[in-house]
């Protein structure tokens, strides 16, 4: 049951795929955006994931606890910054493709191309 | 007296940062613009000051708020950083300085200080990156700068530098989250994030697949950021449709920096614990970078417009650094933290002179810039000085780095001589290419009405000319970048077994 018992690490790495296939695959910029926010998501949980023991708590000092058990709280620090990036991207990815809407008037990256070779 | 000299790494950082909401506030016409500049250049100070500090043999290490590493965040100068130091506040100022005019055309004048303050949060995110000596800081300098300089690319006024800064933006998080990958698995091997600890800690599971793959994705996340062939595609469109001072600044050190942390990376971190890893690092990004010579360069034979002709020969450049990185020698690296140092200096230099050919000049295609010469003396013989050290010509800075390139190339044995023809053949590709772009400029019958065309603005010609200068300069006195790039690789490869 090794395979099961990881299967945090199945979650991440299908998520991480499922987000780039929507980067690669769609013409759609919103849904490139949507992709990259699930590809970047996969990575947030590799790392929520990697802090977590079993049975542990937060890690603060209560008084009459002997040895307590905590869940390491350095990834999430990591993560709460990640996620700051990763709604910043997609901000900056989604104004980008308002001005692309207003320029182009249209946000499939085919018709784009078509009119950027006229 | 406390001596001020050990804040400097740190002062390198917050002061380009703090500038840049300061810089937000200056309203009135042309002083966003001062603030940038005066901020840059005192940027460029502090990074000449650790330089000499880093010649005369001190190493600066900082810990932030005294907190010792490991467990506190430490920021770190040796010799390889502060080269990459020089370029990139240098970079920044000269564009900053020259760049006033046609800045002033691409940007409305209300959107300028926001635009000034994101080309300093740009410039603090660039000097993080070799000042940080932690991973995840590192990653978060390296997406400030990302963010920045997408709104820097897609700030002028052409509406094709949109879908390109888009392309950016998706292949840019690719590479920033693959390296988060890759230190993520690192971190859950080894439980560290500081560099120095990592390479001391992952010698006990060096053994282990994690470890490998992370690798994979610290690589292949670092070489989509340094533009590496086959993932630039998002290089060349950037450049050409980004305003052009813009394109002076990031072509001299945005893709410089993802190089310098990918051989940072590999050589400290896993270089000296994985069996066989130099091996395989030279068998992957060798065939690379002749590729992208090759490759590159003959696109860029073929190119119409200027700035993406330039733009294609930065991607054959990138290959000539990793070249001499992939022999994994001191005379390898050295070349390749010398040519880092002077590619930088010529890209910068062309792309300066193509702005002042572009405050002309109707367009930038090489049918638009018939005889512009006549009109523009100092601005085409600025361009051909330029062209010369790109193409690595006796008596400029691109001579002394594929002087090494080739020497380095040569200790590799029969395999050398067949990585000479390469270098050869590339350097006479970028001949023809520069004499495109001069026939045109110089002996080309005019097809528009040139008698609008006068030189260029003072301001931007006598920056463009120093440029020029410091390029025939280091050409000839070469000391100062050979002595810390032989020191960037003496320390580089000091971490190998």
């Amino acid at each position: 049951m090794e395979l099961l018992g990881l299967y945090h690490y199945w979650v991440f790495a299908v998520l991480l795929m499922i987000g780039f296939y929507a980067v690669i695959a769609k013409s759609n910029l919103i849904k490139k955006l949507i992709g990259l926010s699930i590809f970047q998501s996969a990575v947030f949980l590799l790392y929520i994931t990697m802090g977590k023991v079993d049975g542990g708590t937060a890690p603060i000092l209560q008084a009459g606890v002997e040895n307590p058990v905590f869940s390491n709280p350095l990834p999430q620090v990591l993560i709460l910054t990640a996620i700051v990036v990763g709604i910043s991207t997609t901000a900056l990815g989604l104004g980008i493709v308002v001005r692309i809407k207003e320029e182009y008037g249209s946000i499939e990256e085919r018709e784009i191309q078509e009119i950027d070779r006229r | 007296m406390i001596d001020w000299s050990v804040h400097l790494p740190a002062l390198q950082v917050i002061v380009p940062m703090l500038s840049a909401p300061f810089a937000l506030l200056l309203r009135p016409r042309g002083l966003a613009w001062a603030a940038a500049v005066a901020a840059s250049l005192f940027a460029f100070a502090i990074a000449i000051m650790l330089t000499l500090g880093v010649l005369a043999g001190r190493n600066f290490v900082y810990q932030m708020g005294n907190w010792p590493a490991p467990y506190g965040i430490e920021l770190g100068v040796d010799a390889f950083s502060a080269l990459v130091l020089l370029v990139i506040t240098g970079a920044s100022s000269l564009a900053l300085l020259a760049g006033r005019r046609s800045l002033n055309a691409d940007i409305e004048e209300e959107r300028q200080p926001l635009f000034y303050a994101a080309w300093l949060l740009a410039l603090a995110g660039l000097v993080g990156i070799p000042v940080a000596a932690d991973a995840f800081n590192i990653f978060v300098f390296m997406e400030i700068s990302s963010l920045a300089s997408y709104v820097l690319i897609a700030g002028g006024p052409d509406r094709r530098a949109l879908p390109a800064v888009f392309k950016y933006l998706i292949m840019g998080t690719i590479g920033a989250t693959f390296y988060l990958i890759g230190i993520g698995l690192i971190y859950l091997m080894t439980g560290t994030l500081n560099l120095a600890d990592m390479e001391l800690r992952i010698h006990e599971v060096a053994d282990q697949k994690p470890i490998l793959v992370a690798a994979g994705f610290v690589t292949i996340g670092l070489a989509l950021k340094a533009a590496v062939f086959p993932l630039h595609v998002w290089l060349p469109n950037a450049y050409t449709y980004a305003p052009n001072a813009v394109t002076v600044f990031l072509a001299a050190c945005a893709t410089k920096v993802s190089l310098y942390l990918l051989l940072r990376f590999d050589f400290f971190v896993f270089q000296p614990n994985l069996v066989g890893h130099d091996v395989q690092f030279s068998y992957f990004l060798m065939p690379l970078a002749v590729l992208a010579i090759l490759i590159a360069s003959g696109v860029a034979l073929f190119e119409q417009n200027i700035k993406r002709l330039l733009a294609y020969s930065s991607v054959a450049q990138i290959g000539y650094i990793l070249l001499g990185a992939s022999f994994v020698t001191i005379t390898g690296l050295t070349a390749s933290t010398v040519h880092l140092f002077n590619h930088a200096l010529a890209k910068g230099t062309l792309f300066l002179a193509v702005g002042c050919l572009a405050t002309q000049c109707t367009g930038l295609r090489l049918s638009d810039l018939g005889g512009v010469a006549k009109r523009m003396p100092w601005t085409a013989a600025a361009f051909v000085v330029a062209g010369f050290s790109l193409i690595g010509i006796p008596g400029t800075a691109g001579f002394v780095s594929k002087w090494y390139l080739i020497t380095a190339a040569l200790e590799q044995g029969s395999l050398g001589i067949a990585l000479v023809a390469v270098l050869v053949i590339s350097s006479l590709m970028a001949v023809v290419y520069i004499w495109r772009i001069v026939e045109s400029i110089y002996f080309a019958e005019p097809c528009t009405d040139l008698s609008a065309v006068r030189e260029a603005p003072p301001a931007m010609l006598v920056f463009t000319w120093l440029a020029v200068l410091a390029n025939v300069y280091f050409g000839l006195v070469p000391e100062v970048p050979v002595a810390l790039a032989s020191s960037a690789a003496e320390t580089l490869l000091e971490h190998l077994p």
